[in-house]
């Protein structure tokens, strides 16, 4: 490439898929993920979206950070890092978990993979190498960053069985939520689990970055008949909220990223206490602080599901127990119109009291309507936060 | 604590409204024309006016030429103008810029957001204020860097937001706590410095358990050891170190650097913390919009008058002796100059032993000790630096090394001689702004750290500075292959031309050091942090006041702020 201008350069990275992408990109609604290209939407999110609550959505998450652990010590370390207990995954499995600092805020939460034994894959948001290898001190484990090693797209929506049956993966019908599979394809290696980001019926597929192009050009191949297209950020954004999944910079800080220490957050404050594992054999990170937390009840609020009168989005907006205001709940952070429950949802920080489903609540909006910005203060109801659980997810 | 203890009654402010026997033609002088006395100057003249009082008439004596200090551009070399002093700007509080609307004065700060470090042994490393991009670079170092490179410019930020906070405001006493000791020097005292811990405090509760640690760590922590604790490229942690030995006579294992590399990055361009940039025209342009400003506000500004003595009269300063054998009288007397010269030059020793002779003994041992050097070259094209690609010219050029090799730059100095190979902090301003050179030509502002005031042997001769111009251009060569080539001209100084030349003691580009002992309410002497100088009617605005120093124009507007209140004049914000 040609420089004009020395001090300017094109430095974003390309995902192994990028050339397919790009050739479908025709509003160049590119985002940044990590550092490197990602599409926010294609044409139009509404049918993006649809794709995913209809059809087959594919969506490239090859710039997810990942973490290679292994080592002699390799589960003790991460049962030591975790706040789940580890003992009931087995290898070949897959699971959402926190981790968090010795205070029990938060580091981050995610998906960790279960090869072997001492086999781990953590796909993380947000760069933490450093920190998982002083967490590391005394055990004996290798720790590497492996972002870019795989290449993987995520196949989500009803009909995603039925395109992966057609590329050829026998006895995908059988592979359990949260389950993994390896497996050889026209001499290929590809690996398999059930998971994703959606809340639907949906798989995630990991080739060598090499082998990248060709996974792409199969599954469109042969997902032709079973609705597949490919999805951006903001299609999948919608499913992400209906399906009541937490987004780090959206829903909380991470504990080391955080600038303001009020948006550190416990498990517990974010709605996953569920991940907390107390009676778990042994310590781990951030244990005493959580012990304390639950059995004094110190958590600020609980990150709960909302459900607001009229249809507009209230990202960022304040609740009020009463309609004049006076006084204040919490505040939302995601917020959407869902298409599929046409319901205005919202996640909201509020205080426990308030987050039992059907409490009454008042919400203060401000919206752009035409060329000004307008506010409406209207009714809303505490509601559980996964909106939408459709029984495919795990049948 | 050591209060100020002044012989005799607690001191009265009355004078001011009463007047005095002999004629007062100036409502204030402000001795040296630098951007923090012109700040202060213009600030009393437009804040003066307020509740309907007639304004205030203030004076500005400079002994050079022309105003601006240390933040000047000169023509030194036909067609070339060179930021003969400061050459970056990022400190210059926005309030400042709003309140003396400096833009409509002619100024323009123009960022740039590289900065980087050239390796003549393989790749340079290079950050950008795209947080992507420097992950992108750091990676090819080491991947743990750049993952913990967040965490780590998260802990500045949190650092920065909290003394943000402290820059335009009279750092409060915390002796004050106290409600038996008087304060004798600030009549507004107590209440204040009360109000202000308490604001202070209240932001140190927000910061949580875990940043506390850390910030109360910071302040006094060696920027080795603060840096170690998150990275391990020698050669990376040496650039970050960078910021933290600027100005300063420290190496960077020495404790209290860690605080000189905030000091660094808690500037900002259009809200953008950390951001440095180049003022259109050179750092010249901001003392000449102050200047601007503060003579539509109705400052008289003389130049080629230089201040011989404050004129002292029974514990009162009254007025100012020039060289030239004037006097001028006014009913307050401001000191832009550092405190050493202010205390132990333009002030009499009688005169201050009579109030306190402990102020004689502090201004003697200020640590204000000259360190850095300034080469500025002209030169024919742009350079290419090792390991780096041409981007780099368009930001800030950093030579050195890692730790080992800064603190051995230190070591010869520590010695009484300059760093054979010293540490450079370079940039090329005419790669952004088309003003200061012919096209394709480029001025080179580069930034000596370290060099003594005075060599081990005695002063400096020019042999000896023959030499360390030398040193500095071997270096230069070494890390940008081909510069000596481009070079056209060269203006050299060390510190005690920087002395002469703009009259900060030992050229320390600080005013004095930037350690824990003498920041805050302690700068520059214990019970005199609050710009009243010991004598009634006696103010300082330099950078050897609170926030300190650098183009921030901080000093000038609190001590400003200070005098009007004492002139019952309100309260400019």
């Amino acid at each position: 490439m040609t420089a004009y201008v020395e001090h300017v350069k094109p430095f974003l990275r390309r995902t192994p898929f990028h050339e397919r992408i790009e050739a479908l990109m025709h509003g160049n609604h590119w985002m940044r993920w990590t550092g490197h290209y990602s599409p926010a939407a294609f044409e139009s999110v509404q049918s993006e979206y649809f794709t995913i609550r209809n059809g087959a959505s594919v969506y490239d998450i090859s710039p997810l950070i990942k973490y290679r652990i292994a080592g002699r010590q390799a589960a003790e370390y991460v049962n030591h890092l975790i706040t789940r207990d580890l003992s009931k995954i087995k290898p070949m499995q897959a699971f959402y978990t926190a981790w968090c600092q010795d205070d029990g805020m938060l580091v981050e939460e995610g998906t960790i993979f279960r090869f072997g034994e001492n086999d781990f894959l953590l796909n993380a948001a947000k760069d933490q190498l450093h920190w998982l290898e002083q967490a590391a001190y005394g055990f004996e484990v290798q720790i590497e960053e492996a972002s870019n090693d795989l290449a993987g797209l995520s196949l989500q929506g009803p009909q995603s069985r039925d395109v992966l049956r057609a590329f050829g993966i026998n006895g995908i019908e059988h592979l359990p939520r949260f389950g993994i599979i390896e497996l050889e394809l026209n001499g290929r290696w590809l690996r398999i689990d059930r998971a994703g980001f959606t809340g639907d019926l949906g798989y995630e597929l990991w080739v060598r970055p090499a082998d990248a192009l060709w996974l792409w050009d199969r599954l469109f191949e042969v997902g032709r008949d079973h609705k597949i297209a490919p999805i951006g950020a903001q299609a999948l954004e919608i499913a992400r909220i209906e399906a009541g999944f937490i987004l780090i910079d959206l829903d909380y800080s991470s504990a080391l990223h955080a600038l303001r220490p009020s948006n550190r957050m416990s498990p517990y404050e974010l709605g996953i206490g569920w991940t907390v594992n107390l009676n778990k054999p042994g310590y781990f990170v951030g244990k005493r602080a959580l012990k304390r937390e639950k059995e004094q009840g110190l958590s600020r609020h609980v990150l709960t599901g909302i459900e607001i009168e009229g249809r507009k989005p209230a990202p960022g907006s304040f609740l009020y127990a009463d309609r004049a205001g006076k006084r204040e709940l919490g505040l939302t952070t995601s917020a959407c119109w869902s298409p599929t429950l046409k319901k205005n949802i919202a996640y909201a920080r509020l205080p426990a009291a308030y987050a039992k489903p059907g409490t009454e609540m008042w919400i203060e909006i401000w919206y752009h309507k035409e060329h000004k910005i307008e506010r409406s203060m209207v009714r809303c109801w505490a509601a559980n936060r996964m909106f939408y659980d459709p029984p495919r997810k795990s049948a | 604590m050591v209060t100020i203890a002044a012989a005799g009654a607690p001191r009265s402010f009355s004078s001011f409204h009463t007047g005095l026997a002999m004629q007062q033609s100036y409502d204030a002088i402000i001795i040296g024309g630098g951007h923090n006395g012109l700040t202060c100057a213009a600030y009393l003249a437009k804040g003066g006016e307020k509740n309907g009082k007639s304004k205030l008439k203030v004076l500005v004596l400079e002994r050079r030429e022309k105003v601006g200090g240390a933040a000047m551009s000169e023509e030194k070399f036909p067609g070339f103008i060179y930021s003969t002093c400061s050459y970056v700007c990022s400190l210059l509080r926005p309030e400042i810029f709003r309140f003396l609307d400096l833009p409509r004065h002619g100024l323009q700060v123009i960022p740039y957001d590289i900065n980087s470090a050239p390796n003549p042994e393989g790749e340079g490393i290079i950050y950008y204020n795209d947080h992507d991009r420097t992950r992108e670079s750091l990676r090819r170092h080491s991947i743990r860097d750049a993952e913990a490179y967040d965490e780590y410019a998260m802990e500045i930020s949190r650092h920065c937001r909290f003394i943000k906070r402290t820059l335009l405001m009279t750092p409060p006493d915390p002796t004050q706590i106290n409600p038996f000791v008087q304060n004798r020097i600030n009549p507004w005292g107590h209440r204040e410095d009360l109000d202000g811990l308490l604001r202070i405090g209240r932001e140190f509760g927000r910061l949580g358990e875990r940043h506390m640690y850390d910030m109360i760590r910071f302040w006094s922590m060696s920027v080795a050891d603060f840096l170690d604790q998150y990275f391990e490229t020698p050669r990376w942690k040496g650039l970050a170190a960078a910021s933290s030995i600027i100005g300063t006579a420290l190496g960077p294992y020495s404790p209290g650097t860690a605080y000189v590399l905030l000091h660094h990055y808690m500037g900002e361009v259009d809200g953008q913390i950390g951001a440095w940039g180049f003022a259109r025209g050179g750092m010249g342009s901001v003392s000449k919009a102050i200047a601007a400003a503060a003579e539509e506000a109705g400052v008289e500004i003389r130049v080629n008058a230089e201040v011989e003595k404050v004129i002292v009269k029974g514990g009162k300063a009254v007025g100012v002796a020039l060289k030239s054998g004037e006097e001028v009288y006014a009913k307050a007397i401001v000191s832009n100059a550092d405190p050493k010269r202010t205390y132990l030059k333009l002030v009499d020793k009688g005169d201050l032993d009579s109030i306190d002779p402990d102020i004689h003994r502090y201004a003697r041992n200020y640590k204000i000790r000259g360190s850095s050097g300034k080469l500025n070259i002209a030169l024919d094209g742009l350079p290419e630096f090792a390991g780096l690609g041409k981007e780099a010219a368009y930001g800030t050029i950093d030579i050195g090394g890692d730790f080992d090799y800064i603190e051995r730059a230190f070591d010869d100095y520590k010695y009484g001689s300059w760093s054979k190979q010293p540490f450079l902090d370079c940039v090329i301003p005419t790669t952004v702004d088309p003003t200061m050179a012919p096209p394709g030509k480029h001025f080179m502002s580069v930034f000596v750290q370290y060099v003594p005031y005075q060599l081990a042997e005695g002063p400096w001769t020019p042999e000896m500075k023959a030499q360390y111009e030398k040193d500095v251009l071997d270096t230069i060569e070494l890390h940008a292959p081909g510069f000596k080539k481009l070079v056209l001209h060269v203006q050299c100084r060390t510190p005690w031309d920087i002395e002469n030349e703009v009259g900060m003691t030992e050229g320390n580009i600080f005013h004095g050091e930037l350690t824990l002992d003498q920041l805050l309410f302690n700068r520059p002497f214990p019970g005199m942090g609050q710009y009243r100088g010991p004598f009634d009617n006696f103010y300082m605005c330099g950078s050897g006041t609170h926030p300190g120093g650098g183009v921030m124009g901080a000093p000038g507007a609190n001590a400003a702020r200070e005098m009007l209140k004492d002139f019952k004049r309100g309260v400019v914000q």
